[in-house]
Order: structure tokens, then sequence, then C-alpha cells
């Protein structure tokens, strides 16, 4: 039970964060903020990781690698795209002295 | 310490590493500057705890995890390349294999635990599974509409809350029940069923103009089943990132609704798309004044000051590489052009500002509501391409207007508007635009890209001549 309520602070107070981090996020770059929280979302590999591996029935294998399918797709394409997109923003060609 | 126990204390140091970094990648990413060192530090992260992952002693076989490993990375790379203006159903399409992910694993956890699972533990299960569900189905279907494979327009009926909120209570209940009795596993099959339905009639009712905090919402309920996943594995790298995840959705969400004057909970019980039925008819003798390419190249020339009003329409027509064309034609005339963005203009938050960056319009040129509203009195001309809604005074100040109330860029400030638009048919919502029929509105008919392309000979053509 001490470990729920651990979690559930931990749940709480990385919320708070993400509030004050994300509220700072320029509106500008609003979409690769999606794209990019979406691709560390799949950090849920490491569940299905350990799901797959650890052989305990055959339905936990053949769901938990379908799941490594699907995290690991969104992570490489969400980091991908999020680069891709970053790498088009530029300011204003500045005049050098 | 054994062996066994030093690996775990590393797995969870390195746990420890990676989140410190995905809050710093969420940090870099909230300016341009930093931005990619950001995308850097998320990648370093995830990286990191896969490798921790694997070094987890309970795995008795590597097989099934490199082929997977293997072929997710080879489905993600086609999903990184794809063109910008199909980034909206992209981003659609993670959410549902986010929550793919999530529901699985929940599953399977639930068929190996049951029916030994504590209560806590059942009701977070119940809630990955079934959040994870809706979110798979509903992101599909989101995605289906933006790219078009499904219709685009929303489709009601009558009772169409009442059914979708009556489900959702089934499947809420169920849960209940599995958490009183975690052995019912008959139960936990229409737990994934019932949800799976939902995501689907949930989002029937949306059209394409409501997709910005649709999309949003679905990003909240995909992190926020993650986040219920670390519950259910006690992985605090998974509650955080969840966490991280769901909070940003929300942020999304909340400024999406209030771009569109929606109430929060208006938007959460998905009470959004219901076409108003506008009044038709009042309106049919009003005069409009039109010009043609020409005309418009000459005020524009003339002009100091251009801010350009993006919609949807412009990405529709594929017209930025024009509109930068445009921008440079003028900004060499020495003309100050900026760019006014709605919150909601397009698809998906930001999705104007990555399309208006790929065609290389430097991103301080770029300015938010707020930012740029102050400017449009001293404006010489204010170019609308492909934006209605967000540009009509009527929600400024006829009460009776369906979309009263909703933050609008204050385009009819500007001292000549110009407006390119296929013909004077309604905008998606059906609401006529009273902008349209000012004395200083100018109306370009025609094809957004065809005829900035116009606009752009013709200035040219005049600095030669």
């Amino acid at each position: 039970m001490t470990d729920i309520i651990a979690s559930l602070y931990v749940f709480m107070l990385a919320a708070f964060v993400g509030f004050e981090v994300i509220r700072r996020v320029s509106p500008l770059l609003h979409t690769p903020l999606m794209s990019l929280t979406n691709a560390l979302d799949a950090i849920a590999v490491v569940g299905a990781i350990i799901l797959a591996g650890e052989h305990k029935s055959g339905l936990a294998t053949v769901l938990g690698t379908i799941a490594i399918v699907a995290a690991t797709s969104n992570a490489v394409g969400g980091f991908l795209i999020t680069d891709r997109m970053l790498k088009m923003f530029k300011a204003s060609k500045t005049k050098k002295p | 310490m054994t062996t066994a126990l030093v690996t775990d204390r590393a797995i969870q140091i390195i746990y420890l590493v990676s989140t410190a970094l995905f809050v710093l990648s969420l940090k870099w990413l909230s300016a341009p500057s930093t931005a990619r060192r950001g995308v850097r530090a998320g990648e370093v992260g995830m990286l990191l705890a896969i490798c921790a992952t694997l070094l987890y002693r309970g795995i008795v076989d590597y097989k099934w995890i490199a082929i997977a490993l293997v072929l997710g990375a080879m489905i993600g790379v086609p999903l990184g390349r794809v063109a910008m203006t199909a980034v909206p159903q992209r981003t659609a399409l993670s959410h549902a294999l986010g929550a793919l992910c999530v529901a699985l694993v929940g599953t399977a956890e639930y068929y190996l635990r049951a029916p030994h699972v504590p209560p806590f533990m059942m009701a977070v299960l119940s809630m990955e599974v079934i959040l994870g569900s809706l979110t798979f189905t509903g992101s599909l279907m989101a995605a289906g509409k933006l790219q078009e494979i499904l219709p685009q327009r929303p489709m009601t009926y009558k009772g169409q809350n009442v059914v979708n909120l009556a489900l959702l209570a089934i499947a809420v209940a169920l849960a209940v029940l599995l958490v009183m009795d975690p052995g019912r596993t008959r139960l936990f099959p229409l737990i994934i069923a019932i949800p799976l339905v939902f995501g689907v009639l949930m989002i029937v009712p949306i059209g394409g103009a409501d997709m910005p905090t649709v999309i949003s919402l679905l990003n909240s309920y995909a992190g926020l089943s993650a986040a219920a996943m670390g519950f259910v594995l006690d992985s605090k790298l998974l509650i955080i990132a969840g966490a991280l995840d769901g909070s940003s959705g929300f942020i999304l969400s909340v400024i999406m609704s209030k771009a569109m004057n929606r109430s929060f909970t208006n938007v959460v019980f998905g009470a959004f798309g219901q076409v108003q039925a506008a009044a038709a008819g009042a309106e049919e003798a009003r005069t409009v004044r039109s010009a043609t390419a020409e005309e418009a190249a000459s005020i524009l020339g003339a002009a100091n000051t251009v801010i350009v009003v993006p919609g949807y329409g412009m990405a529709v027509a594929q017209a930025q590489h024009k509109v930068r064309e445009f921008y440079d034609a003028l900004t060499r005339r020495g003309v100050d052009v900026k760019f006014a963005i709605h919150p909601v203009a397009g698809r998906m938050p930001g999705h104007m500002n990555v399309l208006l960056a790929e065609a290389d319009i430097p991103y301080d040129k770029l300015l938010d509501m707020d930012a740029i509203n102050p400017d449009f009195p001293q404006t010489d001309v204010a170019l609308v391409i492909g934006a209605n809604d967000v540009t009509n005074p009527a929600a400024r100040n006829d009460t009776g207007s369906p979309i009263y109330g909703m933050p609008i860029l204050d385009v009819d400030k500007a001292k000549t508007v110009m407006v390119i638009k296929r013909s004077m048919s309604p905008g998606f919502a059906g609401i006529d635009n009273p902008l349209y029929y000012l004395d200083k509105t100018l109306m370009l008919f025609g094809d957004a890209k065809a005829f900035v392309g116009e606009i752009v000979r013709e200035l040219a053509g005049e600095t030669r001549g």
C-alpha cells in the first residue's frame, strides 16, 4: 500500500512539473510538442519488453510482442518527425556586422 | 550485494537518469533555439531505458523482443518521414499506436494476475485498459477523417450523447464489478470491447474544425493510460512519462477549447462538433467587392505593413510555398510582412506554424493571436488565405451568432482587408462572415495557390516595368 501512495505522489508531482514546463512552450512549437510527448510516451515499451521476454504465458508473449512493435514505431517515428519539424524553424537572417 | 541485486539497482539508476532527460527534453523544447537539443535528450533517455530493461534478469528469451524492436523501427521510419501536410493524421495515428501498446500490456497483465489482483490495482488496470482501448479506436477514426478516408462531415443523430455516455457508464460499472471481484474473468473482454466501440462513436460527430481540440484530448487520454500502466507495473519512469504526456495534452486541450470559446466540460463530454444551423437567407441582398490579382498586387505593393492570416484552406490548396514567394516579393520591396496565427487554425495545435516554417518563412514572423491583434489597426492590408471563422467579427459583436464570444483575429480593423476564397459559400461551420461585406474588404475569388501565384507575378512584373 505504501508503494501505491508513493506512486501517487510521483504522479502528482510529475503532473505539476509537466504543467509548469509545458505552459512555457511557445505556441509556435505546439505541433512538435505533441509529437515529442508522443515519442516519450512510447517509454511504455519497457513494460512490453519485460512482458514479451518473461514468457509467463503464450498470450502475454504475443500481446507483449505486438505492444513492442507499436511502441517502438512510435518512438522512432516520433523522434524523427519532431527533429525534421524543428530543423525547419529558422529565425530571420540577421545582418552580420 | 549479489550480482542480481547490483543489476537491479543499476537498472533503477538508469531509469532515474532517463526520467531526468525526459523532463529536460520538454524544458528545452520551450524555445526554437534549444528545441533540437530537447529531441536529443529524449532520444538518449529512451535508448538508455530500453538498454537497461534488456538487462532485466527476468527476461528468458530475447528472440521476440529483437524481432519486435526491428519491426517497430522499420514501421517507425516511414512514419517519421511523412509530408508535413500529413502531420495531423500521423499524430492521430501515433496516439492510436501508443494506446494500443498500453491496452495490450494491460490485458496481458490482467490474465497473468487474475484472480489475485488487489482492488486499487484492478481499478488502475481497468482505467488503463478502458482509456487505452477508446483512445485506440478514437485516434484511428480521427486519423481516418484527417486522411479523408472517412467523411470529414460530422455525423450526428438524436440522443447521440446519451448513447455514448451510457456506453461509457456501462464500461465503468463493469470495471467496478471487476474491482469487487477480479476473478470475474468473463467480464474483462467487455471492458475492452465497449470502450473500443465508444472510441468510434465518440469521433463520429466530430468535424474537421474541431480536430485540434480532439487530437489534444486524445493526446491527454493516451498519456493518462500510460501513467495508469505505470501504476500497474510499479514503474515510476512510466508514471512520470505518462503524467508529462497527459498534462501536455490537457494544456493543449484547454488552450484549444478557449480559442473556440467552449467550456472544458463541453469538450470532455463530447458535446462538440454539433453544427449549429445558421439562420440562412437573411443576408442574401448584401453585396461584396471583388478584385483581380493585378488590383490586389498594386495595393499590396504600395502598402507599408501587411499581415497574412493563413487557415486550413492554405494547407488544402498547398499554397504555403507560393505564400513564401509572396513574402519574399513584398519583403524585397521593403514591405513589413507578418503572419497572424489563430490557435485553432488548421487541424492540430501549431499546424500553420509547421507548414510556414517548412516553406522557409522565419519563425519570428509568425505571431500568435494575442501578440498580433494590437497591430491590426496600424496595418495597411490584412490578407486572409483560407481562413474563415477565426476572422469573423460576428464572434465579437453579434450575440446571436453561434460563434459569439470566440476570440478572433481582428482582421476587420486593418485599413484594407483582402480575402482569397473559392466562392461565397459559407465556411465549415456554415456561419456567414460579415467581414466579406465590409466596404474595405476586397474578395479575391479563386484557388489560394493559383491566386497568390498571380499576385507574385504581378508584383514581379511591376518591379521590372
